[in-house]
């Protein structure tokens, strides 16, 4: 995945500086708590939710089990409506690949359509390091990429950001990328929307080249689908000579009617709409009419190993509708940014440690940002069981165990820092195995009750720096129960 | 009826008082209770940081000690819903490694006769009206396993709203998280604490005085920042509202 996030501190840490940033806990919790509660009476006005639940799961289990098909199947179709397909192993072959279609243009500038998948290999970063701009023209993400800042939501990147923030970062920055905001302008949404779309119609207007992601891509068509809410995603998909999009190979239905399914679950768990505002389809190329050359570019970057994970991965499910980092307490306090990926939230924290294994601190940190509350299994509208990933990553992390790398079965040993916390739950759990020494230790402990220190020590400092520690009780149950009621009253 | 308390580690040792409140609301309501004593942990908190095998053990040991009673009522919905929900996870990987159906059998044979408190009284024994007495305001938070894991439901708050004398007050943002989370309380403390700080901020708006759940570890937590906090209002578990009566008060 991308560099952009390498050497992040692991997750607690990141996150201890957004618990403490009153400015962004007060933005994320606004936002939060609207869409969710937008999003629970969308949901809740559809009958067959459930069914739709259940038949969206069934629809991208099966099409994972048979992901080679439908891929060799949707590249036929693709070509067959005079696209071309190309195949990229990871995220520097698929930046690659783009910078030389962008370069065969001759074109030094690009128009973006908001798009997950060139976020997370970095490709805004490769093409700027290859002499060519590429220009976000979903408005969230202009907000992103004029204040020099990193998205922290998969739906609404800026999410963190106030609307007087977003008036300053425009005063401050437009000017340098094209046409400058008007030196009035206040706070106003609408006032800011106004000045985003004069700056971006510029862009729409000159640019002969386009990239993009897609929601989408069904086989037997070989069409492309994009939602989003603005319209300027269409303008891009539509106006330029050339449309370049990069694409998980995750995304593929196989067929056009399944879209059915997910043109009812997106929009409401997403954007908690009834129907999504702008929905862009396309297959192959039409003379005179949208783009002259299309060429779709299918990513792996980790996502075939992460198949390769029977519980893992129905991560692979995921139609990134950002449900699940609505409704996550951890992620409204945290913030995106401390989950140091382009993926935040539950949904992030068990996709990033398997598209990008969990070597590092960070990505050995993001299975333990949950309590397992399970309130984003329950809203999730493919019925991903984030808490069951969860704990099935850290146990990867915690004892080890297979996985599978670039394609190879390999045994993972535990992740470094683990070993006083192993010892600790093995010495634990010979205690609870033996009654005889439990009881023992609760007497000790019941003994030593007067003693205990307000604070801690060491890893119980954790608990003691904002909390009390319970009371010991004078005698445990067991005690009690052998004095009241062992012998029949 | 006979049922077999399962009293969990955290109350055995920590809050025995919980304990007792089951044994003394079980036998007023005609139940006989057993408290195997081959019992221990559950095995919740390795399962939940990662340590399945260490888990395993303690999984065995409790489908023992409870093999033979037809009920087994526990004060806990996080506990119960690692037995009903985890216990056959386990076993089924236990078995897809290759060593054998024992823990899946184990499992099977035991998932379904563990009942969460609140599950027994209002499912088995069929009662909403425990005849508690307990004259104060109450407000109270569902703990997400209860939740969410078990489908508790408005369960436990049809219980509260039969106890004499009891004011119960809705809890904002009840189904929220309180921040426990098992070790996250210690691998995220930051997180975990601005969390709780909200559910007691919360909690104190309702005005009540007590702020009941059914999970002492979620209460341990919350009443850990109530007295950091020097709070006038007091963390209890439910089987200690039911229990008390006008004759025999909250000790
Ligand atoms: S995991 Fe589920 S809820 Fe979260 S973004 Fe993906 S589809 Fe939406």
């Amino acid at each position: 995945m991308s560099g952009t996030y390498l050497g992040m501190p692991p997750f607690p840490a990141a996150a201890r500086e957004a618990v403490r940033d009153e400015v962004l806990r007060g933005n994320l919790r606004r936002a939060t708590h609207t869409i969710r509660d937008k999003r629970a009476r969308a949901v809740a006005e559809l009958a067959d939710w459930d069914r739709l639940r259940a038949a969206g799961k069934a629809v991208k289990d099966h099409t994972l089990r048979h992901l080679d098909h439908y891929l060799l199947q949707l590249e036929e179709a693709v070509t067959a409506a005079g696209g071309t397909v190309h195949w990229a192993a990871d995220a520097d072959e698929a930046n690659r690949i783009v910078t030389e279609l962008v370069r065969a243009t001759g074109e030094r500038e690009v128009v973006k359509v908001k798009s997950m998948a060139t976020q997370e290999i970095g490709l805004n970063e490769a093409l700027e390091a290859a002499g060519i701009a590429a220009y976000e023209t979903d408005l969230a993400e202009l907000i992103v990429q004029l204040g020099h800042d990193r998205p922290s939501h998969i739906l609404v990147p800026a999410i963190h950001r106030n609307r007087a923030e977003i008036r300053d970062i425009f005063r401050a920055e437009m000017g340098d990328w094209g046409r400058p905001a008007p030196a009035s302008l206040g706070d106003d949404p609408r006032e800011l929307a106004e000045a985003a779309r004069l700056h971006l119609r510029e862009k729409f207007l000159r640019a002969k080249v386009a990239v993009s992601g897609a929601n989408f891509m069904v086989a037997e068509t070989g069409t492309m689908v994009v939602l989003e809410s603005e319209g300027n995603g269409r303008m891009c998909l539509t106006l330029p000579e050339t449309l370049i999009s990069v694409v998980g190979i995750e995304k593929v239905v196989p067929t056009f009617r399944d879209l059915e399914i997910f043109l009812q679950t997106l929009p409401r768990s997403s954007t908690a709409e009834r129907m999504n505002p702008y929905t862009t389809m396309w297959t192959g190329v039409t003379d005179g009419d949208g783009p002259a050359a299309f060429h779709l570019v299918l990513l792996d970057n980790g996502r075939t190993d992460t198949l390769a994970d029977e519980t893992g991965r129905q991560a692979l499910r995921c139609i990134r509708c950002s449900a699940c980092l609505n409704v996550c307490p951890v992620y409204e306090r945290a913030g995106g940014h401390a989950y140091g990926s382009v993926y935040p939230g539950p949904i992030g924290a068990i996709l990033s440690p398997q598209l990008r294994g969990t070597g590092s601190e960070i990505d050995a940190s993001l299975p333990y940002a949950s309590t397992l509350c399970g309130a984003c299994y329950e809203v999730c509208p493919v019925a991903i069981d984030i808490p069951e990933v969860l704990v099935h990553l850290r146990e990867r992390v915690a004892q080890g165990g297979p996985v599978t790398r670039d394609g190879i079965r390999v045994t993972l040993r535990p992740a470094d820092g683990h070993t006083a916390e192993r010892a600790a739950m093995r010495a634990a759990r010979l205690l609870l195995d033996h009654p005889g020494a439990l009881r023992a230790g609760e007497r000790l402990l019941a003994r030593a009750r007067r003693l205990a220190p307000r604070r801690l020590p060491g890893a119980g400092r954790a608990w003691t720096d904002s909390r009390e520690l319970p009371t010991v009780a004078a005698q445990s149950f067991r005690d009690w129960w052998a004095r009241e009621r062992s012998t029949p009253r | 009826m006979r049922a077999a308390l399962f009293v969990t580690c955290v109350n055995d040792a920590l809050y025995p008082r919980t304990g007792i409140a089951v044994v003394r609301l079980l036998e007023r309501l005609g139940v006989g209770v057993d408290f195997p004593a081959a019992q221990s942990c559950c095995g919740q908190p390795q399962y939940n940081t990662g340590y399945r095998y260490e888990t395993e053990p303690l999984m065995r040991r409790t489908a023992r000690a409870f093999a033979k009673h037809a009920y087994v009522v526990t004060p806990s919905g996080s506990c119960a819903a690692m037995i009903r929900e985890h216990y056959p996870r386990i076993g089924r990987k236990a078995a897809a490694e290759g060593r054998g159906s024992e823990l899946a059998d184990a499992a099977a044979a035991l998932a379904p006769r563990v009942y969460e408190l609140t599950e027994f009284l209002v499912d088995v024994l069929g009662v909403t009206d425990v005849g508690a007495y307990f004259p104060h305001t109450v407000t109270y938070h569902p703990s997400c396993h209860g939740l969410r894991g078990l489908g508790l439901g408005d369960r436990p708050r049809r219980l509260l709203a039969e106890v004499k004398g009891l004011d119960l007050v809705e809890l904002p943002g009840a189904e929220e998280c309180c921040g426990f989370g098992g070790t996250f309380a210690v691998k995220n403390p930051d997180v975990s604490t601005a969390m709780g700080t909200d559910k007691i901020t919360a909690a104190a708006g309702t005005g009540a005085q007590v702020l009941c759940g059914a999970d002492n570890s979620c209460l341990a937590h919350l009443d850990g920042l109530l007295r950091r906090a020097d709070s006038p209002m007091r963390a209890l578990h439910l089987a200690e509202i039911l229990a008390a009566t006008e004759g025999e008060p909250l000790p």
